[in-house]
C-alpha cells in the first residue's frame, strides 16, 4: 500500500542531475540522477560505500558537490549563493545517531529552532513542541533529558524536532541502523505515519520490508550511481545482477 | 627552635584582611574578564577569518610562553608610555586578565572541540546561524566539560596575583612584605601568609564548585570538585 | 659608542638568560629527585606516608612560588641560616617542582595498566624489582609529555628569583634599565628571549603528546 499514489501530484520537487563528488581521490558519486515528486516516498538502498548517504547529505548541503545540479523546491543547492537558511527550513533531516542536544530537555531540543530561526514566542514554540511530540507518541517525555530515553525514543524526538520546523521534504539517513532491533518498530511506525500524511520523503535504509511496504519508488545505488530504480516490485524481481546479489546478501 | 612570635602577624590582622580583600578582588575581576576574553579568543581561533585566527593564535602563544612578572611590567610601562597613569590595582587587573585570558582560551577551545560533530550538523540543518549554534549548543556544554580545568586555572591565577606585589599593588603578599620588614619576623609572617593562601585556594575551589552546581542544572558529580 | 653599549647590554641579558636556564636545570634536577620521592611515597603501602605526602602536595600547590621564595630568602636567615639568592631560589623552585611533578608522576605510575603489575608479580619479582624494571620504565613514557610541558612553567617561574636578587634574565634586564631607562624596550627584549626558550619546548611537548596518543600498550 503506497501513500496516496493516486492523488499524488506529479510535480517534481527534488531533482539531482549528474551529481559527482570526490573525497580526496576517491570518487564517491559518479553521476547520480534522481527525481522525487511531491508526496512521493523514495527509499534508497545499497551497500555501504555505494554513496547513498553521501547523496542524501548533498541534498541538504552537508557536503558540496563537484559536478552536476541539485534542486529542491526551487532552491538551487549546487549554486554558491544559495540561501542556506531558507533551504534548511524546507528540508528536515534525521541522522543515524539522532544528535539530540544532551544539555537541553526534550522540549527545549524541539523548541530551539522554532524560537531561534522562526522567531516564535516561547509559548507558541512550547505548544508546537507538544504537538509534534504527540505526533510521535512522546508527549509525556517533554521535561526529560535525552539520556533518560531509549534509543528509539530519542530517534522519535529527533524526528519531532525536524517536523517542528514544518519542512517540505524529510530526509532519513539510516535512522534505524543504530537501534536495537526491538526499538526499530516504534520509529518505523512514525515514519510510516508521516508517509501516509503525504510528506515527501527520501530515506536511506536497510529495512527492506519496510521499504517494500511504504516506498513509492526504490532506488538501488551502486558504485556511486543509481543502478536500478523502480517500484517495490524490483525487490522481488531485480533486473540487474548486482541488485540480485545485494538482496541475497541482505536476506 | 628559636623564639617564634606569631603574634606580630595577628596584631596587624586588619592589614592582612585588606590584603586578602584585594587578592580576592583581583582574582574575581580577572577571572570574569579573562574568561570572557578567552572565550571570544577561542571562538575567533576556530572561525573563518584568517587574520583573526592568526592574531588570537599569536596572543595565546605569546602569553603562555612568557612569565607573568614580565607581562605585568610590560603592561605597567607600556601604559605609562602611552601617557596613561593608572593605579597599581587597575594595571594588575589588566595584566592578570590578559594572562588568564590566554589560558582560558586554550581550555575553552578544547571544550569546543569536544562537542560531537553530529550535534553541530543537526543544529546547522535546523537552520541555526553560527552565532546561535555557539550560544545554544556549544558554549554551555563545553563549559560544563572543562569546568574542572577552568577552576584549576583560576586558582592558579589567585596564587599568581602575588606577583602584583611587584608593582606595589597592596595585595596579600605585599602586606606580608610590609609586615616582615616592619617587625623583623619574616619567618612567621610568610608562614602565616602561606597558610592563608592555602586556605584561600581551598575556599576558592569550594566557591567554584557551588557556582557550578548553580549554573549547571543537571547533577554535578563530586569528581568535579576534587 | 652607541653600538658597543647596545652589544654590551645584549650580552649581559644573554648571560642572564643563561642563568635562567641554569637555575631551571637545578630546579628540574633537585625537584625531580624530590618528585620521585613524593610520587613513590604517594603510592606506598604505608597509609601515613601517603597522607603525609598528600598533605605536603596540597600545601605547596596552595602557596604562591613568590611567597616560597620570600620564606626561604628572608625567613630562613631569621632562624640562623645564611641564604644566598641562588640557594633561596633553588630550594623554593625545587620544592615547587617536587609537588607538581610528584603528583604528575604519581598519576603516570598509576596509569600503567594493572595487567603489567600483575604480570610482574607472576614472574615472582619483589615489589622493588617490579617498580624498577617493569612499572617505572613504562611510567616514564607516559610522564614524558607533561613533564616536558612543565619545564616551560619552571623556566617562567625562575623569573621570580629576580625578586630575591638572583641575577637571571629579569634581574639582568632591570640592572641594564638602571642605566638606559627604557624599561618597556628592555622588557620586550626579555619577553622575546623567554619566548625563544619556552616556545620550542611547548611545541615539542605538544608533539610528544600527539605521538603518545597514537601509541597503545596493549
Amino acid at each position: 500500500m503506497h501513500s496516496g499514489s493516486e492523488e499524488r501530484n506529479h510535480e517534481i520537487v527534488v531533482s539531482l542531475k549528474g551529481v559527482c563528488k570526490k573525497f580526496g581521490d576517491i570518487e564517491v558519486l559518479r553521476g547520480v540522477d534522481m527525481e522525487v515528486a511531491k508526496g512521493e516516498v523514495v527509499a534508497i538502498i545499497g551497500q555501504s560505500g555505494s554513496g547513498k548517504s553521501t547523496a542524501l547529505r548533498c541534498i541538504d548541503l552537508l557536503e558540496t558537490i563537484d559536478e552536476g545540479s541539485i534542486t529542491v523546491y526551487g532552491h538551487e543547492v549546487h549554486k554558491p549563493g544559495v540561501d542556506l537558511r531558507a533551504l534548511r527550513q524546507d528540508i528536515g533531516i534525521v541522522f543515524q545517531s539522532y544528535n539530540l542536544f544532551p544539555h537541553l530537555t526534550i522540549e527545549e531540543n524541539i523548541m530551539l529552532a522554532p524560537t531561534a530561526v522562526k522567531k516564535l514566542s516561547k509559548a507558541d514554540a512550547r505548544e508546537l513542541a507538544h504537538r509534534v511530540l504527540g505526533q510521535v507518541g512522546l508527549a509525556e517525555k517533554a521535561r526529560n533529558y535525552p539520556d533518560q530515553l531509549s534509543g528509539g525514543q530519542q530517534q522519535r524526538v529527533a524526528i519531532a524536532r525536524s517536523l517542528a520546523m514544518e519542512p517540505k521534504v524529510m530526509l532519513f539517513d539510516e535512522v534505524t541502523s543504530a537501534l536495537d532491533p526491538k526499538l526499530t518498530g516504534e520509529v518505523l511506525r512514525v515514519i510510516e505515519d508521516l508517509a501516509k500524511k503525504g510528506m515527501t520523503m527520501i530515506m536511506v535504509t536497510h529495512e527492506m520490508n519496510f521499504a517494500r511496504r511504504i516506498a513509492d519508488t526504490i532506488i538501488f545505488m551502486n558504485e556511486g550511481k543509481v543502478w536500478e530504480k523502480g517500484e517495490a516490485g524490483i525487490l522481488n524481481n531485480p533486473h540487474t545482477p548486482e541488485l540480485r546479489e545485494f538482496l541475497q546478501n541482505e536476506l | 627552635m628559636t623564639n617564634l612570635d606569631f603574634s606580630v602577624v595577628f596584631d596587624r590582622w586588619d592589614m592582612v584582611l585588606q590584603g586578602i580583600y584585594l587578592t580576592i578582588r583581583l582574582t574575581l575581576v580577572a577571572t570574569a574578564c579573562g574568561f570572557i576574553l578567552g572565550t571570544f579568543c577561542a571562538i575567533g581561533k576556530r572561525g573563518r577569518t584568517p587574520w583573526l585566527k592568526k592574531t588570537c593564535g599569536i596572543y595565546i602563544e605569546a602569553i603562555r610562553n612568557t612569565p607573568l612578572l614580565v607581562q605585568i611590567f610590560l603592561v605597567y610601562f607600556g601604559l605609562s608610555n602611552l601617557g596613561l597613569s593608572l593605579n597599581a590595582v587597575t594595571v594588575s587587573m589588566i595584566a592578570l586578565t590578559i594572562n588568564v585570558g590566554a589560558y582560558s582560551a586554550e581550555i575553552m577551545r578544547a571544550g569546543f572541540d569536544s562537542i560531537e560533530k553530529g550535534q553541530l550538523e543537526a543544529a546547522e540543518t535546523l537552520g541555526l546561524t553560527r552565532r546561535q549554534i555557539y550560544w545554544h549548543v556549544i558554549l554551555k556544554q563545553a563549559l560544563e566539560r572543562v569546568y574542572p580545568a577552568l577552576t584549576s586555572q583560576f586558582v592558579l591565577l589567585m596564587l599568581a596575583s602575588s606577583i602584583c606585589s611587584q608593582i606595589s599593588a597592596e595585595e596579600l603578599t605585599a602586606v606580608a612584605n610590609f609586615i616582615q620588614s616592619d617587625t623583623y619576623r619574616p619567618f612567621e609572617t610568610y608562614i602565616v601568609v602561606g597558610a592563608l593562601y592555602v586556605v584561600l585556594s581551598l575556599l576558592l575551589r569550594v566557591l567554584f564548585w557551588v557556582f557550578g552546581l548553580a549554573i549547571f542544572r543537571r547533577r554535578r558529580n563530586l569528581a568535579a570538585f576534587i | 659608542m652607541g653600538q658597543s653599549f647596545a652589544a654590551g647590554y645584549m650580552l649581559f641579558l644573554l648571560k642572564g638568560a643563561l642563568w635562567t636556564l641554569g637555575l631551571s636545570a637545578i630546579a628540574l634536577l633537585c625537584g625531580g629527585v624530590l618528585a620521585l620521592v613524593v610520587a613513590l611515597c604517594r603510592i606506598s603501602t604505608q597509609k601515613w606516608l601517603r597522607l603525609a605526602m598528600a598533605f605536603y602536595i596540597q600545601i605547596i600547590q596552595g602557596t604562591p612560588v613568590l611567597v616560597l621564595m620570600f620564606l626561604m630568602y628572608f625567613g630562613l636567615p631569621a632562624l640562623g641560616w645564611s641564604v644566598s639568592p641562588l640557594l633561596a631560589a633553588s630550594v623554593s623552585l625545587s620544592v615547587y617542582v617536587s609537588a607538581y611533578l610528584g603528583e604528575s608522576w604519581r598519576g603516570a605510575i598509576q596509569s600503567v595498566p594493572q595487567a603489567q603489575w600483575e604480570a610482574a608479580e607472576c614472574l615472582a619479582l619483589s615489589r622493588t624489582q617490579r617498580m624498577a624494571k617493569v612499572v617505572l620504565p613504562q611510567a616514564v613514557r607516559i610522564a614524558t609529555p607533561p613533564t616536558v610541558g612543565f619545564m616551560v612553567q619552571i623556566i617562567k617561574n625562575t623569573s621570580l628569583a629576580s625578586v630575591v636578587g638572583f641575577i637571571e634574565l629579569v634581574r639582568a634586564g632591570q640592572i641594564v634599565n638602571n642605566t638606559t631607562f627604557q624599561p618597556f624596550l628592555i622588557y620586550m627584549l626579555i619577553a622575546v628571549l623567554y619566548f625563544s626558550m619556552c616556545y620550542p619546548l611547548s611545541i615539542f611537548s605538544r608533539k610528544l603528546e600527539a605521538r603518545s596518543g597514537e601509541k597503545s600498550y596493549a
